[in-house]
């Protein structure tokens, strides 16, 4: 709570500091100043920012997060909108950055040291150190333009056509994801290799069990615990992330609808959508929490 | 015949000055139901020993650079990974020190035994978990069927090593191996542990291959003893015989590091010096550079373990000048 409260106040600082005016916006190029001053009345934007912000606290109190001042809807609804594309979006950067993380991350360990490991490892940093806009845009130029396997941008909702949707978010999905799989290979390889190390190993090989057995079961079971955390990060960047993918791949999600807020200055929109990101963020790091729980039986919760 | 026949065993690991040899030249032999102990000082090459007898060495760097280790007819060193696996459990288990970090922590104590047994046995859920239960009672743990939910840092040092006990003998081993088992606990505590393994032993039949640097537990516990210094054995003895008349100088001197309630000594008496690293070995007789009797011969060559008496065996040029105990 006391960060949903600072994240507010922030949202509202910077958007009302940067210079521009939303009435500009809504009244058009050839609007008289005299249109745009009754603009700005009407919004309630020529009032003293502490009533405003006061205005907007005594709203969100009431569950009111306002309304967008350019497409006239309220701001829960357009969230409500835009949210299953961004999250569908980052389910399937989540699963992909799972599955090559993890797996490579684990072979890496195995076979420390030998080519196996290195080849992984100089992808994994090539991944990180790639930004994920430009591995989107030769991604586009390879696979859309050059290749035309896939189209450049847009999407398709997945409950409208399923193909249709993995086909518009594949690209979109694989740029966020080979950068979160790259962070994460590099965390999966060093934990492993220091749970390896630990003597409930050496255990478990001498109680005659298969490598398979040792390495999945009691490696990975205690290496999840801090992977978790990077997961969490993960998640977070995979959803802070899609304002430049949504951007690039011109997908209609919570990050394009927050960049064009931003760009409009939509004043409702950014304050009343960054406030809902921020709930969802604190919704995943509790999901963490409850993760460790369910992965260290030595953590205890109260009451749990 | 030995159940288990460890000849010129030779261990080396890969390190960044060239390839050291942890452990040179053992050999022994071991007899069903019989207790061998295994004495040195750390760092003088028993755990490697033991670890390498289990094919649980790290290779590489850890490398057998010769000898072999027959358990039942078969060369343990020449095994495949699958083979060996059927060997570790109920061919030979093992103990390590440290009951605290031995046990995974994530899974409860009931889960890590009924492993055991699932990996070696075909059995109906409920008859594992039976025969996990029964061996926690057997170790001493009290309400086992309770218990088989607990995790491990719900139990104490000493009932985590009765269920690395309870782990180690699931499977009915021939050989228990047993790596300073009671070093990390508590003293009442040791004693249990080890009546405890001398029971089972009893009731199971099985060897064990006890290693320890406590000379106490030797006495009360070994049929049999090594000693071994810087990677080689120095001295092999039935116990009583190594007490009575320990031959060599390294073996005199750890019996009289052992305080004594009965003679009146001021001080103990300290063996001066520290043992060699691996790296730096002296030529010759290993002991030489801190052995009071050193003679020049003695930074020549290796002295070979002569016959000291029956099943008495020692390594060392100046033997016959040495005073007597």
């Amino acid at each position: 709570m006391p960060i949903m409260l600072i994240v507010s106040l922030i949202a509202f600082g910077m958007i009302h500091l940067i210079p521009g005016d939303p009435a500009i916006a809504i009244a058009g190029m050839s609007a008289t100043a005299e249109q745009i001053a009754n603009i700005r009345h009407d919004l309630g934007l020529d009032r003293p920012l502490l009533t405003q912000l006061w205005r907007w606290y005594a709203n969100l109190a009431t569950g009111d997060l306002g309304r967008s001042l350019l497409l006239g809807q309220p701001v829960v609804q357009v969230m409500l909108q835009r949210l299953p594309v961004t999250l569908a979006l980052a389910a399937y950067a989540l699963v992909l950055t799972l599955a090559i993380g993890l797996t490579s991350g684990i072979v890496a360990a195995l076979r420390q040291n030998t080519w196996v490991d290195q080849v992984a490892m100089v992808v994994a940093m090539l991944g990180i150190s790639l930004p994920n806009f430009y591995l989107g845009l030769l991604m586009i130029v390879l696979f859309a333009v050059d290749l035309r396997w896939l189209p450049t941008g847009g999407y398709i909702a997945f409950t409208a056509d399923p193909l249709g949707w993995l086909a518009t978010s594949t690209m979109p999905a694989i740029s966020q994801a080979l950068l979160l799989a790259g962070l994460l290979a590099r965390i999966t390889r060093s934990t492993m290799l220091e749970v390896l190390r630990q003597d409930y190993i050496r255990t478990a090989r001498a109680k005659g069990l298969s490598n398979g057995r040792v390495v999945l079961k009691h490696a990975l079971a205690n290496a999840l615990i801090p992977i978790t955390t990077v997961v969490g990060i993960v998640v977070s960047l995979l959803i802070s992330g899609s304002v430049v993918t949504e951007t690039l791949f011109s997908i209609p999600g919570v990050g394009q609808l927050l960049t064009q807020a931003v760009l409009n200055r939509d004043y409702p929109m950014v304050q009343g959508g960054l406030l809902i990101v921020t709930g969802l963020l604190v919704v995943v790091n509790i999901l963490v929490d409850v993760c460790y729980a369910l992965l260290d039986p030595r953590v205890r919760y109260d009451g749990a | 015949m030995s159940l288990l026949e460890v000849r010129n065993l030779t261990t080396a690991f890969q390190t960044g000055s060239g390839e050291i040899a942890a452990v040179e030249d053992v050999a022994f032999d071991l007899n069903p139901g019989e207790i061998l102990g295994i004495v040195g000082e750390s760092g003088s090459g028993k755990s490697v020993t033991a670890l390498t007898i289990m094919g649980l060495l790290p290779r590489p760097p850890a490398r057998v650079a010769a000898g072999s280790v027959h358990f039942d007819g078969e060369d343990l060193t020449h095994l495949s990974d699958r083979r060996m696996q059927h060997i570790r459990g109920p061919g030979i288990a093992m103990v390590f020190q440290e009951p605290m970090t031995s046990l995974n922590p994530v899974f409860t104590i009931g889960n890590q035994i009924m492993e055991t047994i699932r990996a070696h046995e075909r059995l109906p859920q409920r008859a594992l978990f039976a025969r996990a239960v029964e061996m926690l009672e057997k170790v001493g743990i009290a309400s086992a069927a309770r218990r088989m939910a607990d995790y491990p840092h719900q139990l104490s040092g000493g009932q985590r090593q009765r269920v690395m006990l309870a782990i180690a003998l699931v499977c009915r081993p021939r050989v228990l191996i047993a790596d300073e088992p009671t070093t990390a606990l508590d003293v009442t505590i040791q004693a249990q542990i080890l009546d405890l393994m001398l029971d089972l032993r009893d009731e199971f039949g099985m060897a064990i291959v006890l290693i320890t640097h406590n000379m106490g537990v030797i006495a009360e516990t070994a049929d049999r003893v090594i000693v071994m210094y810087a990677g080689r054995i120095v001295e092999e003895a039935p116990v009583a015989a190594l007490f009575d008349n320990p031959r060599h100088p390294y073996t005199r001197g750890l019996l009289e590091c052992v305080p004594s309630l009965t003679t009146e000594r001021e001080r103990l008496i300290a063996i001066p010096g520290t043992l060699p690293e691996p790296m730096r070995r002296p030529p010759g007789c290993r002991f030489a550079p801190r052995c009071r009797f050193a003679a020049p011969i003695c930074s020549e060559s290796i002295p070979a373990l002569t016959e000291q008496g029956p099943g008495h065996t020692a390594a060392c040029f100046r033997i016959a000048e040495l005073p007597a105990v």
